[in-house]
């Protein structure tokens, strides 16, 4: 019974073809684009958990759907001889994607509520939905594929509403910059993420994941770094970065602040950027064999979250602050993945997803209240102004910030717990990780307090128009802030008295580290543990008391008298360490303009000769020239006196030699029997000389 | 029925001449009719083609739908046409884009109407032609007789620069094709050792596929057909002549140009240089590989930097055609069944573009990017198809060209990673030049007074957008039936090129195509030229 699969990702494409071609042509599109959105979506979600229960209660916990045979290439040679490079269309519910798909859909259907309160007056209201559903689609496909090709299929469908989303305000420059650059940045990544699929395939002979796991399952951890597992690990990690935002490709991230706030919340902060996290437990089963590629994914995710953390210190846009933040949190999820701690990295996946789409959809309501501002030092004191978005924001900023017994405690710790025990990296990026805890926490409640504590700093025009948003917008509020308090209790730790259902529910789908590490921990004393979470809290706590004595009154000059004291650092944090500068300059008008450029003018001077005519010189031009002018000035000349000569040569003998000849005919009879009997003596003669 | 079958090639083929003939006839010398009749012939062209879709047998070995008659018997000269699924496909593109192309003319032609549909018609000819004919002399006229309207194409109805233009393609292609039919007469003195051939050797491919060619022979013969067909392709560095004979062509040559007549050069390849000269091929494996990189990179960077739209779109054409390559000399299944693909693919979605750029150029008679932007807010519908298409080119999933460009790329990888390593750069050069093109014409604000007034394409260009739109969206979703006229003969000509390497019950890699062996310089009928045992 598990037909129906298709479904679930085919319903809101429906929803975008009809709210596509039919509801922007619509006078008013509104009722209609709303329930045909809304609906498609709260289909799937249905569909989605009645499809979860099902795949729990089966054996080996999965059903599947095959719709069809999708790519049957022909033979490809591999390591085990050739096999056919055949693609199904397949669909896949297990643990790991039942987890994805209740995020997908359940923070999906929230943000579409939302979004009918913050989009109400744009023109574009049909567009912006039916892009909103086919995200959906492209993410449920993502979420749903039993092959890394349907998984890809879904990838760079994300990538695409990504693109048209934070394009959406497409006359603006900053946005269709900032669309382009996220496809691009992302493209850079899915070269990386293809080249992985092709080692795949040529050391297993198949893309499946099923297939895959199995043909892992029970190898040996590969040694080394030149050994196709590793190879294909880093190649798929880098995709990873791509999408989920990490050193050296989540450049693109903090610009995708330019789409509206509840696709930054859907898209850039909940779900699509969180594909690479959970295709990289997707593909657990390998990277436990590949120990160096998980070293790497562990370093570049702690290096990550620290990185993208100390930016988010001194950002002033509130949207960019949260951006850089998902930047660091998805850097903590690496970090789990890194350590082998799959299901942790997966959990806080999903604890992140419900504060993460609070903080932003909250920071759309503070952004809506104040007529578009999002500018931090104009705010402040909105407390009393925006009742609920403070509340909910608060709790989402306990929740980020890691104070029990809200969502983010227990999935962040988890994480560092895990971390701590694996030894080895595992410490390194442990402390990294507490650090960044400790930052986090204070960046947070530096942007709770800049915008809610103190007074107002904005125009009085802002000031007047002040408002709470919208019943629409602040009930998905409430919702997310329930989830954000209650999210983590799903994976109460055993040191703490509960069962951590969340790990015993991911276990089938994920392989875990064998040797040292995680199981150690958990057999063990809980003694270290709770120390451990006894420092976290306090770093988390030592944050948020900083950030209050900076920023917690109408006073900021200790903030401001901070930031002249480190002026340099706090230029290049605020200059975001000048990496979009650097890239800019290398890649885009050195590689890619500045190659063009050079090789152009190679085609130009080089290839063709230069100029768009015939003329003498090298490349084609030059031998066109020489064909045209020199080869055929030859012939001219030798037409006209070697050819034509012997022609005319010719011609003058006959014109000559006739002139002389006419003397012949005389006309006289007796001369003529001369010249014959002549003849006749010669012919005899002749023929008497042959025959010597 | 049994006619229409048995002599199918031949009307799918001289149709469109019919229409040329008629064409002439005084009554159409009125533009009207003219167009009228040009039309008729477009479509019922491309419906008569249609049955090669439900007809052709995917499961069958060797060509369909033969016709063989006399020619020049004391030459070994004959009418010879046959298909397999490639030329079956391509031809099925060729009457689409020719039906395309003369519907896409109706309003921007208005000089000489009808003898610029007479030499699109016989520019068809000779296009189908090329597709059907199994005799090589045949082949080679049917090859230069397209040269001829597309000149005329270019040099009549073209831009400013069209005279050099015009010239440098027809000499351009001339001198390739002039070397090419050396490499087809040294073959067809080999044929006269051919048992049955003494006296008048043959120019017939099917028998040209039985006898064995020595290997130095092979290299000198692969050489000239090499300059023919990648000149035509055009692969690096023989490509320069393309984006000059893409700006000067009227809109339905360029889309002609792209969509067809480039896969002559890679059809070329794929029906005589591989199959004839499997020991070269091998050999020159290397070459043509490198050649098929740079052509993937250069292109694209060098199609990032145009301000023309339609050189830009030009010169992404060489790029992709690298792909098409690449796959090719991959010389398995799948890159080779995938080469195929991306010829068709290659043609619907930059046939599209070419259309796309020709309808902005009927309205504002320029093609410079910066004379664009904001366009998405006055041509909703033109922005929705362009992007469709623009997605297409850079093979975004569920379009057609993610199938062909991920059979390529695996194909590519699985025979050496490093060309995958290298090819993958063009894809992501791909999505920066198409999306900065689309961001410079439909996004931003609208700079140019002009351009506030433009109206949005209608039902007409919609009509002649819309089968290459929904073809991009089958072959991306559902390519099957695509890929199943190519699974048998591609499969046999990996087999032909590499004996034994992809043969499923066979080991890990290990068969190396073994040259074949060079016979001794025999007297006539010597027993040791035997027909080639791989066939």
């Amino acid at each position: 019974m598990s037909g129906y699969l298709f479904l679930i990702p085919l319903l809101p494409l429906l929803g975008f073809v009809l709210n596509f071609a039919v509801g922007t042509r619509l006078a008013k599109p509104k009722p209609f684009v709303t329930a045909v959105a809304w609906s498609t979506v709260a289909l799937s979600l249905l569909l989605s958990i009645f499809a979860v229960i099902e795949a729990a209660g089966s054996p080996g916990h999965q059903i599947g759907q095959v719709l069809f045979s999708w790519i049957p290439g022909g033979m490809a040679e591999t390591v085990a001889g050739p096999r056919p490079f055949a693609i199904d269309w397949a669909l896949r519910v297990d643990p790991l994607s039942s987890v994805m798909l209740m995020v997908v859909c359940g923070v999906g259907f929230l943000i579409h509520v939302y979004a009918a309160g913050y989009m109400a007056h744009d023109p574009g209201y049909a567009r912006f939905f039916s892009y909103l559903n086919l995200f959906m689609f492209s993410m449920l496909t993502l979420v749903m594929g039993a092959n890394y090709l349907v998984l890809f299929v879904g990838w760079e469908g994300v990538g695409l509403c990504s693109y048209l989303l934070i394009g959406f305000w497409y006359h603006k420059q900053s946005a269709a910059d900032a669309g382009k650059k996220a496809f691009i940045v992302n493209r850079v990544g899915d070269a990386f993420f293809l080249i992985g699929l092709f080692t795949l395939f040529v050391n297993f002979g198949s893309l499946d994941f099923a297939t895959l796991t199995a043909a892992l399952a029970g190898g040996h951890a590969e040694a080394g770094w030149d050994g196709p597992l590793t190879f294909a690990a880093l190649m798929l990690f880098l995709g990873a970065c791509g999408k989920s935002a990490q050193v050296p490709l989540y450049v693109w991230l903090p610009d995708a602040m330019e789409g509206p706030t509840p696709v930054s919340a859907l898209i850039h902060a909940a779900t699509m950027v969180t594909a690479g996290v959970y295709m990289v437990a997707r593909s657990s089963a390998l990277y436990v064999l590949a120990p160096d590629a998980l070293m790497v994914v562990a370093l570049v995710g702690a290096f990550t979250a620290i990185f993208a953390a100390s930016i988010g210190l001194v950002q002033t846009d509130i949207k960019r602050v949260l951006a850089y933040s998902t930047v660091s949190q998805l850097g903590y999820m690496f970090l789990a993945c890194g350590v082998g701690a799959f299901s942790a990295g997966v959990f806080h996946l999903g604890t992140h997803a419900f504060f993460k789409a609070l903080l932003f959809l909250c920071a759309g309501s503070v952004i809506h209240a104040m007529s578009g501002e999002q500018e931090l030092p104009k705010m402040g004191g909105l407390r009393k102004k925006l009742p609920w978005t403070h509340a909910t924001m608060l709790i989402g900023c306990i929740a980020i910030a890691g104070i029990p017994p809200l969502a983010g405690f227990f999935s962040k710790d988890e994480i560092l717990w895990l971390a701590f025990s694996h030894g080895g990296y595992g410490q390194l990026v442990w402390a990294v990780g507490l650090v960044t805890a400790g930052m986090t926490a204070f960046y947070m409640f530096r942007l709770y307090h800049l915008t809610f504590s103190g007074s107002f700093r904005g125009t009085h025009e802002q000031e007047h128009h002040l408002h709470e948003s919208p019943k629409v917008m602040t009930i998905p509020l409430a919702l997310l802030a329930v989830g954000a308090v209650t999210a983590g209790l799903l994976g109460i730790p055993a040191a703490l008295g509960g069962s951590n259902w969340i790990e015993h529910f991911l276990h089938p789908a994920i392989a875990s580290l064998g040797g040292h590490g995680a199981a150690a921990g958990h057999d063990g004393g809980h003694g270290t543990e709770l120390l451990l979470m006894g420092v976290s809290i306090a770093v988390a706590a030592a944050g948020i008391g900083l950030a209050w004595m900076l920023y917690g009154s109408a006073d900021l000059s200790r903030a401001e008298g901070l930031a002249k004291t480190f002026a340099p650092a706090h230029r290049l944090l605020l200059n975001k360490y000048w990496v979009d500068e650097l890239y800019g300059a290398l890649f885009v008008r050195g590689v890619a303009l500045g190659g063009g450029h050079a090789l152009h003018g190679t085609d130009k001077l080089f290839v063709d000769g230069g100029g768009g005519e015939v003329k003498p010189g090298l490349g084609v031009n030059g031998l066109a020239w020489f064909t045209r002018d020199v080869i055929s000035k030859l012939s001219n000349l030798w037409d006209r006196y070697v050819v034509d000569g012997l022609v005319n040569l010719t011609g003058h003998a006959f014109d000559n030699g006739s002139y002389y000849a006419r003397h012949l005919q005389n006309g006289f009879v007796q001369h003529y029997i001369l010249y014959s009997a002549m003849g006749v003596l010669l012919l005899v003669g002749l023929t008497r000389l042959a025959t010597y | 029925m049994d006619f229409l079958r048995e002599n199918l090639l031949s009307i799918i083929t001289f149709w469109p001449l019919l229409g040329a003939a008629v064409l002439l006839l005084p009554p159409f010398k009125d533009a009207v009719r003219a167009r009228a009749a040009a039309n008729f012939f477009g479509v019922t062209g491309f419906l008569v083609s249609l049955p090669l879709w439900f007809w052709f047998d995917r499961g069958a070995d060797g060509f369909q739908f033969v016709e063989r008659h006399e020619w020049i018997p004391s030459l070994g000269i004959s009418y010879h046409f046959g298909i397999d699924g490639v030329s079956a496909l391509l031809i099925l593109l060729t009457t689409l884009l020719g039906m395309i192309g003369i519907y896409c003319s109706w309003s921007a032609i208005t000089d000489r109407v009808r003898s610029y549909y007479v030499f699109l018609l016989l520019l068809q000819v000779g296009m189908i032609g090329v597709f059907c004919a199994l005799d090589l002399i045949l082949f080679y006229v049917f090859w230069e007789v397209m040269l001829v309207p597309m000149y005329f194409l270019i040099g009549i109805w073209g831009g400013e620069n069209r005279l050099y233009a015009a010239i440098k393609f027809f000499l351009y292609t001339l001198v390739g094709s002039v070397v090419m039919l050396l490499g087809i007469l040294a073959l067809y003195f080999r044929s006269r050792l051919l048992p049955g051939f003494e006296q008048t050797g043959t120019f017939d491919l099917t028998k040209w596929l039985e006898m064995g060619v020595p290997a130095d022979l092979q290299i000198w013969v692969f050489l000239a057909f090499f300059l023919g067909f990648a000149i035509k392709v055009p692969m690096f560095p023989f490509h320069t002549w393309l984006p000059d004979a893409h700006t000067q062509a009227p809109t339905a040559g360029s889309v002609i140009l792209a969509g067809v007549l480039l896969k002559m050069g890679t059809y070329g390849f794929v029906r005589f240089s591989l199959p004839l000269l499997p020991y070269a091929t091998l050999q020159f494996v290397p070459l043509m590989a490198t050649l098929s990189i740079i052509g993937i990179v250069y292109a694209a960077l060098v199609t990032l930097v145009q301000t023309d739209m339609k050189k830009l779109v030009a010169y992404s054409s060489v790029s992709h055609l690298g792909f098409v390559m690449l796959g090719m000399f991959a010389l398995n299944p799948v890159g080779l069944s995938g080469s195929v693909l991306q010829m068709i693919n290659h043609g619907l979605s930059t046939g599209g573009l070419f259309l796309i750029v020709g309808m902005l150029y009927e309205r504002r008679h320029t093609k410079e990017i910066s004379r664009f932007g904001g366009l998405a807010k006055v041509m909703p519908i033109y922005a929705t198809l362009t992007l469709i298409l623009f997605l297409a080119s850079m093979g975004l999933p569920l379009l057609n060209g993610f199938v062909g460009e991920v059979m390529i790329l695996m194909g590519a990888y699985a025979a050496n990673p490093l060309w995958a390593y290298f090819a993958v750069s063009g894809i992501v050069l791909g999505a920066a030049y198409l999306l900065w093109l689309y961001q410079r014409v439909f996004w931003g604000e609208i700079t140019h007074e002009e351009n506030r007034s433009l109206q949005d394409i209608n039902t007409r260009e919609i009509v002649t957008l819309m089968p290459l739109v929904v073809l991009c969206f089958w072959i991306g979703v559902y390519p099957k039936p695509f890929l199943a006229f190519l699974d048998k003969p591609m499969a046999q000509l990996a087999e032909r090129v590499q004996p034994g390497r992809f043969d499923p019950t066979g080991g890990p890699r290990t068969a190396v195509a073994q040259p074949v062996p060079d016979p001794p310089v025999t007297p006539v009928s010597d027993p040791a030229v035997v027909p080639d045992p791989n066939r």
